[in-house]
């Protein structure tokens, strides 16, 4: 327990020391955390700001969902409207070609029968000339009997 | 154990001596051989373990912080790296906390205190003989006897040891005192308080006692600081030697010993260094 010059040794290597950390342990120590402090605060704020704009992007796909959606929609009942339309439309254009394929088919039925009826009408006379000559056999003669025909032809 | 058969009251006294190199009165500059002629060499002398394991548990310290510094990332700190972090910044919450002066002295300071003392004062946590007879076996192969090869190893059971930090700090005092307030105000807070006197010669009458008064409050400061820690763990340091002498039954006595003395150092380390600021701020702060 004597008091000696290891008391002036320890100071001095306490001195050591001490100037030995604040030159060369402290700072760089101080410095990384300081550094590392900046650091995740500005991850942090990063992260706040990410998030915001997250939600934003958020909200902006629900709206782009909800246009594209009332879009969709849009396009839907037009596509209807126009399938209406187009069925409307080949009804009646079917129903127009049918009435005029009725009314043409009806014309020439008409025509064939009016042309049947000509000739129906042109034997007969020819069939009653023919009786009628076979009938008076001769005796009539061949003008009056022209005449006749004519007369007869005309009533027809 | 200290020669062949020594008495307890040997045992005890072997282990307290340190190994000291010095001027002896009679033989010159050498090893003294025994706690006699160690106090002869007077104030000429120097204590070998003490100063050989305070500088190497201080290298230890500032090199293996240094290796860290210089690695020191922003990144995710490793293990150790996290380890000196949370040493620097508990110190510096703690000075913060105290101190509120500026100055760029002081947490380093105070991280050199408490990291070193610790190391130190965990020394006292190796067993009592193993690095003692170590040193008697390798002074044995230098041919000196035994029994006169003395090792003390923990530091801050050297009076010395904890005095020079402690004169440190004192002289740290000082020098902050002087720098905030002048060297007229050093003088000033000797001698003007606690009594004062609007009374001119009153007051000068006041001056002799107040200086008497504040003198005490000073010096208290580094002898207090010193002797804590020294008796702290000379107390310590003795009981486990105590318990190292009642053979087999020392096992269970010693465990419980060291555990509860994990606590004393680094409560003692944590002490001397929140002293330390106390003291500086203090010596800062104007009353």
């Amino acid at each position: 327990m004597n008091l000696n010059l290891t008391l002036i040794g320890q100071a001095i290597a306490f001195a050591f020391f001490v100037w030995f950390c604040m030159r060369f342990v402290w700072p760089p120590v101080m410095q990384a955390l300081r550094d590392r402090q900046k650091k995740i605060a500005d991850g942090l704020d990063a992260a706040s700001r990410a998030s915001r704009d997250l939600e934003l992007a958020e909200q902006q796909a629900n709206e782009t969902l909800r246009e594209s959606k009332e879009q969709a929609a849009e396009i839907l009942e037009q596509a209807h409207k126009r399938s209406n339309q187009m069925i409307d439309e080949a009804r009646e254009q079917a129903r127009q070609e049918g009435e005029r394929m009725i009314t043409q088919a009806k014309s020439e039925i008409e025509q064939e029968m009016n042309r049947a009826k000509d000739e129906l009408r042109e034997q007969v006379s020819r069939l009653a000339v023919v009786a009628a000559e076979r009938i008076l056999e001769s005796s009539i003669d061949e003008k009056r009997h022209a005449e006749l025909v004519d007369k007869l032809a005309e009533e027809l | 154990m200290a020669g062949n058969n020594p008495t307890p009251t040997e045992y005890i006294q072997h282990h307290l001596q340190n190994l000291t190199f010095g001027n002896h009165p009679e033989h010159g500059w050498t090893i003294a051989h025994s706690a006699e002629e160690a106090s002869e060499m007077g104030f000429w002398a120097i204590h070998l373990d003490t100063l050989g394991w305070s500088i190497g548990l201080g290298l230890l310290f500032v090199l293996l912080f240094r290796k860290v510094a210089v690695k020191a990332t922003t990144g995710v700190p490793g293990g150790l790296q996290n380890f000196v972090e949370l040493m620097v910044e508990f110190v510096d919450n703690s000075v913060k906390d105290t101190f509120h002066g500026k100055s760029q002295l002081i947490a380093p300071l105070s991280l050199t205190i408490f990291c070193w003392v610790f190391l130190m004062n965990l020394m006292d946590l190796v067993p009592v003989d193993f690095l003692p007879m170590l040193a008697q076996k390798v002074g044995a192969m230098f041919g000196a006897d035994p029994a006169h090869v003395y090792f003390k190893v923990v530091p801050t059971t050297d009076v010395n040891a904890t005095l020079g930090m402690a004169l440190s700090v004192f002289a740290l005092i000082i020098f902050y005192t002087i720098r905030e307030k002048g060297f007229s105000g050093f003088i000033g807070e000797l001698t003007l308080h606690p009594f004062s006197s609007p009374n001119k010669l009153v007051q000068g009458l006041f001056v002799p006692v107040n200086f008497l008064l504040e003198a005490v409050t000073l010096l208290a400061k580094p002898i207090s600081l010193a002797l804590r820690l020294f008796g702290n763990l000379y107390a310590g340091e003795l009981i486990f030697i105590l318990i190292a002498m009642i053979g087999l039954w020392q096992l269970p006595l010693h465990f419980t010993w060291a555990v509860f003395h994990i606590l004393v150092i680094t409560l003692q380390a944590f002490i001397f260094m929140m002293l330390t600021i106390v003291y500086l701020s203090m010596a800062v702060e104007k009353h």
